[in-house]
């Protein structure tokens, strides 16, 4: 309101109405930017300011993001332990990597247990959480207190606490067991049940994820399942046809960004189990970690962070990739 | 007329299905709860007391001496001073740097910003490993290794998700607000300072909330960074305490639960005097921070 108008603004308005009518203005903006050289004085003022006020962060891009990364890529293609200057070794890292290192297949695989078996069952927990919470009308900012409350807290007190709960003697969890008469397993220090009681231990920060359900949840239309009551959806069909499709977008971004945490888990298994026993529990960033620091082999390090890079970003194109077949956007 | 029976009854399913909810989300609670409750009266127990079978719950005696203990278990005052300190530095960096970028990208116009801003949010998802062993390298050419500049000074450049709050936040403050204050004679500094900043008391609350818990709870960059005594945080001394309580087979576990309640503390309060700011800070970015 009396703010001049540019021709982007032009095109942005324009351009939220249909397709033919977004090309045409986006040709109109190409076309009359095409003959110009100058700017008016107040945008370009603006444009110095923005640039000026972002600097910060684009140093701060350069020099601890965008230079490090390079860095780590002309490593991966060394050999270094800090004392002598690094060696050229081209792909030998890498070759190693892949071909001549158990190791570090295994890790991979840990890692990925892991994730799949975190990310899954946080997600369902947190989406059936969240769906109950959402029924109940008394007690809710109580619930949601007691069920984001082991997110706030750190990872090595956690992991403590944890190791007292999984005692196989002594801790809470046998204790509870075997009221039930179950005798418990043990848990961290038992090769095959070490992996699922990391992923026990991540399970209990399901409130983290139920509060993002909760509120996707609560933003769910009433007409939709009015509607859906109309046509005789009972209470498991209004879930699958209503909730469901209307949450996937918060559960897409959900499952990538818990995908992209768990791959990084370290904190947890540095204190509690330090890769073992028998590196049942030696997840990569661990072995990544033990590589650089205990090693000393910074090349080989550098070669397998650049590795979980692109397993990162091939696991996260393949989930978008997947996404338009369970997704619902609204909007559309 | 007919009877109905119990089940029948549409309102009694429903009053049913309401007490299974409830029912359902108590014990929940009551598992998340339970190790927790175990933790702090693990705490004031005697030592001899904490692994016991059948499990005693209530200390008898109450040890409220635990909690002095556990500065022989740890120079803990040093340690809560470098966790406190490290904590408090990046709070003000971010709070510094984020702003102004933040408002940088909800207020001005420019070329390139989507792509830049496209950028910004790119960098959240890059796994920390792929940048430690670079900026290891990089710290120890500069003699920053062992002290706590590598942990505070990138915070005083910004941080991806901290921006990105902010700016979604900005965004949602009016423009006319800017333009009054345009006819007053403020340039776009003036802006941020007269109309933004004022208005913006819960997003910084929350930015400072998250930096603090992010830096409180953090252990991969001080155990990689920090090296000396005099220099390790809470949470390193937390995790070099292990040794101790196993060595000799003497666990001192109740001083481990009593200083681990103590570290999970501030972190705890913090919540739940401030769960407001938590929960906006979730519900505006769609993360858990």
């Amino acid at each position: 309101m009396g703010r001049p108008t540019t021709t982007q603004d032009t095109v942005r308005d324009a351009s939220e109405h249909s397709l033919p009518s977004w090309v045409l203005s986006h040709l109109a903006l190409i076309m009359r930017g095409a003959g110009r050289r100058w700017r008016p004085g107040i945008e370009r003022r603006e444009e110095l300011m923005f640039y000026l006020l972002i600097s910060p962060w684009i140093i701060g891009f350069v020099v601890f993001i965008a230079g490090p990364m390079l860095s780590s890529l002309y490593l991966s293609f060394t050999e270094w332990d800090l004392l002598q200057p690094p060696q050229w070794v081209m792909l030998d890292n890498y070759v190693t990597m892949l071909f001549r290192d158990p190791l570090f297949w295994h890790s991979l695989k840990v890692t990925l247990f892991y994730t799949v078996g975190t990310v899954l069952l946080g997600t369902t927990g947190s989406l059936l959480l969240a769906s109950l919470l959402n029924q109940s009308i008394r007690g809710v900012s109580v619930y949601r207190a007691v069920y984001y409350l082991p997110s706030v807290i750190s990872g090595v007190a956690v992991a403590h606490l944890w190791r007292m709960v999984l005692n196989p003697e002594f801790g809470l969890l046998n204790l509870g067991l075997s009221f039930l008469g179950i005798q418990g397993p043990g848990w961290l220090a038992d090769p095959q049940w070490a992996l699922p009681s990391l992923i026990l231990i991540s399970l209990w920060g399901v409130g983290g994820g139920m509060i993002i359900f909760l509120a996707g949840l609560q933003a769910v239309p009433r007409q939709l399942y009015e509607a859906a009551e109309i046509d005789g959806a009972g209470r498991w069909a209004c879930f699958w046809n209503v909730t469901l499709p209307m949450l996937s977008p918060i559960i897409l971004f959900s499952l990538i960004v818990n995908t992209i945490d768990s791959f990084q888990v370290f904190t947890q298994v540095y204190v509690l189990t330090g890769g073992g026993p028998a590196n049942a529990t030696n997840v990569y960033a661990l072995y990544l970690y033990q590589n650089a620091f205990r090693f000393f082999k910074m090349g080989y390090a550098s070669a397998m962070a650049w590795g979980l890079f692109f397993m990162i970003l091939a696991v996260t194109v393949l989930q978008l990739k997947v996404a338009p077949r369970w997704v619902h956007y609204e909007a559309e | 007329m007919y009877s109905t029976s119990f089940w029948e009854s549409k309102r009694n399913r429903e009053r049913l299905a309401h007490l299974a909810v409830h029912g359902i989300l108590i014990i929940g609670s009551f598992l998340v709860l339970v190790p927790l409750v175990w933790q702090v009266l693990s705490s004031l127990k005697d030592v001899g007391q904490i692994f016991l079978f059948p499990p005693r719950w209530i200390p008898n005696p109450v040890r409220w001496s635990n909690y002095v203990g556990i500065f022989e278990l740890m120079p803990f005052g040093l340690y809560a001073f470098n966790s406190t300190f490290i904590t408090v530095s990046n709070i003000i960096g971010y709070m510094l740097s984020c702003t102004i970028v933040a408002y940088a990208f909800a207020r001005l116009r420019a070329r390139g910003k989507a792509v830049l801003f496209v950028l910004v949010l790119s960098t959240m998802m890059l796994p920390q490993q792929v940048v430690m062993v670079p900026l290891f390298v990089l710290f120890r050419l500069l003699g920053w290794i062992d002290t706590f500049k590598p942990l505070i000074v990138p915070s005083f450049f910004g941080n991806a998700f901290l921006i990105f709050m902010l700016r979604q936040f900005f965004m949602t403050i009016p423009r006319d607000l800017d333009d009054a204050a345009k006819m007053d004679g403020c340039g776009v500094l003036g802006i941020l300072r007269h109309v933004i900043l004022p208005l913006s008391g819960p997003a910084l609350a929350t930015v400072a909330i998250f930096g603090f818990l992010w830096h409180w709870n953090d252990f991969l960059f001080p155990l990689i960074f920090l090296s000396s005594e005099e220099n390790k945080t809470l949470q390193l001394g937390l995790a070099g305490v292990l040794r101790q309580v196993y060595g000799d087979g003497v666990g001192r576990w109740d001083l481990l639960m009593a200083a681990s309640t103590v570290v999970m503390l501030p972190p705890l309060l913090l919540f739940v005097f401030a769960q407001r700011y938590f929960l906006e800070g979730i519900a505006v970015t769609g993360l858990k921070g």
